[in-house]
């Protein structure tokens, strides 16, 4: 029985993988007409996602789905505003702060703005400018979560405020350092981690599940899509004040 | 040996990505709520299936497919390989990137699929909707946003048209489409924006954007390889939104065909 259920979770993971293995196989052999090269470790790699997406998965229903919503339902039974809002803001900025891609990212963008003259180019003021840029999106996140909880409680419908976001991103990229909008654009999809998502998702789901009069689906859902909106607006700000 | 050396080192650096959910979440239970966390031995085990899961993940793909979709992005890129050997390109020809244009589809679908954040958020849309939206419908319909987002981000690398007016104009898009599109879909279909891009996707998006830069002639790595990522994240949206308008009207009309039939 259990072995049967094992069995099931890692063949579902391994239909998740198979496209990438197709349009590899499809490229390699038919297009470039080439072999597969170090077939033995590109299996074992194969192995070893297929076997961490299953882990991956059957610990996102044990662990991060009900630790998130219970979270939720917890802080909504306890009625304060400000403790709701204070997990929200931290949950966002500590997630994201120390998050490996924003440092890539970050790094890259002082390096961009060295070269293009627009800041001191010694490895110092580097430096601060990648760190300022790393603690305004994080602190941009922990504000977005902070307004997605919000929304949540108050039941604002999501489309004023994305769109007035989107509004506010479309008039900063004309005024906006042309160097630094790439950058900003990449920054909203790069500041939420695998390990973020499911917890918000639960969190906003378990919120909008304890609150009369919200549904799970129309108000649950959105914390995600204001973390990757902010950033952007964030990064733009940021390369504004500095030049 | 090697191997396990480079895993732990993968293992730690997840380790350090949960540490600080982990304070957050033990402090508040323990300096707010003050209260035992219910079921704490699943959640613990729960949490370790997370965190060794995903640590092999990831080793498994920079093992396996990184070096391979590298490798295969430049090859596709190459001039060689585009123009047939020995050409001398001054002029881009945006006709004869197809193949280029075709992989970056596939290449964005394929790892869509595979992205375990939004393997995440479709579990909850599926469960959260009582199976109206299916967990693979969410996923197969972002995954062709996706697909046609990078592939037309990979256009506009060749082209070298400015990234602002194709994010402007999605933008647009998607302004129009929350006016018509479900009220219940649109919170969910923002959200499938933020969670296409993360793992997977980003690292093999962003090899493909800046080796077709450096090897297109005339584009630069440095303004032109960025925006690949605001592709990926922007038609996720426009799609998910168009799929439940499709629906919405297809509805509409077998209810006003029943109708009509009825009255007659």
């Amino acid at each position: 029985m259990i072995t049967k259920l094992i069995l099931l979770k890692i063949k579902s993971a391994f239909t998740d993988l198979l496209p990438i293995i197709l349009v590899i196989a499809f490229f390699q052999i038919v297009v470039l007409k080439q072999p597969l090269p170090q077939m033995g470790e590109v299996l074992f790699g194969v192995f070893l996602v297929v076997l961490g997406l299953t882990l991956f998965v059957q610990g996102l229903e044990m662990g991060l789905f009900p630790i998130g919503e219970s979270m939720a339902h917890a802080l909504a039974k306890k009625g304060s505003l400000f403790w709701l809002l204070c997990f929200a803001f931290a949950l966002g900025f500590s997630t994201t702060v120390a998050e490996p891609a924003l440092i890539a990212v970050a790094w890259k963008a002082s390096e961009i703005a060295g070269q293009g003259g627009l800041i001191d180019p010694s490895l110092e003021s580097l430096q601060q400018y990648a760190f300022g840029l790393r603690i305004s999106v994080a602190f941009s996140v922990g504000l977005a979560i902070l307004i997605g909880v919000m929304r949540i409680l108050r039941g604002w419908p999501i489309h004023y405020l994305m769109i007035s976001g989107y509004v506010i991103v479309m008039l900063m990229t004309i005024i906006a350092p042309k160097e630094i909008i790439g950058i900003a654009y990449d920054a909203g999809g790069v500041t939420t981690s695998t390990i973020t998502v499911p917890l918000v998702a639960a969190l906003g789901v378990g919120l909008a599940s304890s609150i009369k009069g919200r549904s799970p689906l129309v108000d649950g859902f959105g914390l995600i899509a204001f973390a990757s909106l902010l950033p952007m607006i964030f990064v733009m700000g940021y390369g504004l004040i500095i030049f | 040996m090697e191997f396990i050396y480079e895993f732990s080192k993968i293992l730690l650096a997840t380790g350090r990505d949960v540490l600080p959910i982990i304070i957050l979440i033990v402090g508040f239970q323990l300096l707010v709520l003050r209260q035992p966390i219910p079921h704490l031995r699943r959640l613990i085990v729960g949490g370790v299936y997370v965190v060794i899961g995903l640590a092999l993940f990831l080793a498994g793909l920079e093992k396996a497919l990184f070096p391979l979709g590298n490798i295969m992005a430049t090859q596709l890129s190459d001039p060689a390989f585009i123009y047939g050997p020995g050409e001398i390109v001054s002029q881009v020809d945006w006709k004869a990137y197809g193949w280029v244009y075709l992989f970056a589809a596939m290449i964005g679908f394929a790892t869509t699929i595979a992205e375990p954040s939004l393997i995440a958020v479709a579990f909850k849309a599926d469960e959260v909707s009582a199976g109206t939206i299916k967990q693979w419908g969410l996923r197969i319909t972002v995954a062709v946003g996706v697909a046609f987002g990078i592939s037309l981000g990979t256009f506009r690398i060749v082209t070298g048209t400015p990234l602002y007016i194709y994010i402007l104009a999605g933008y647009m898009i998607v302004i129009v489409q929350t006016i018509f599109a479900p009220k219940n879909i649109i919170a969910l279909a923002y959200d499938s924006g933020g969670v296409t891009t993360s793992t997977v996707t980003v690292p093999l998006v962003a090899a493909l954007g800046l080796g077709l830069s450096s090897t297109v002639p005339g584009r630069n790595p440095a303004l032109d390889g960025f925006g690949l990522i605001a592709f990926a994240s922007l038609f996720p949206i426009i799609a998910v939104m168009g799929y439940a308008q499709i629906m919405q009207w297809s509805t509409q009309r077998k209810i006003k065909y029943m109708e009509k039939k009825n009255a007659i």
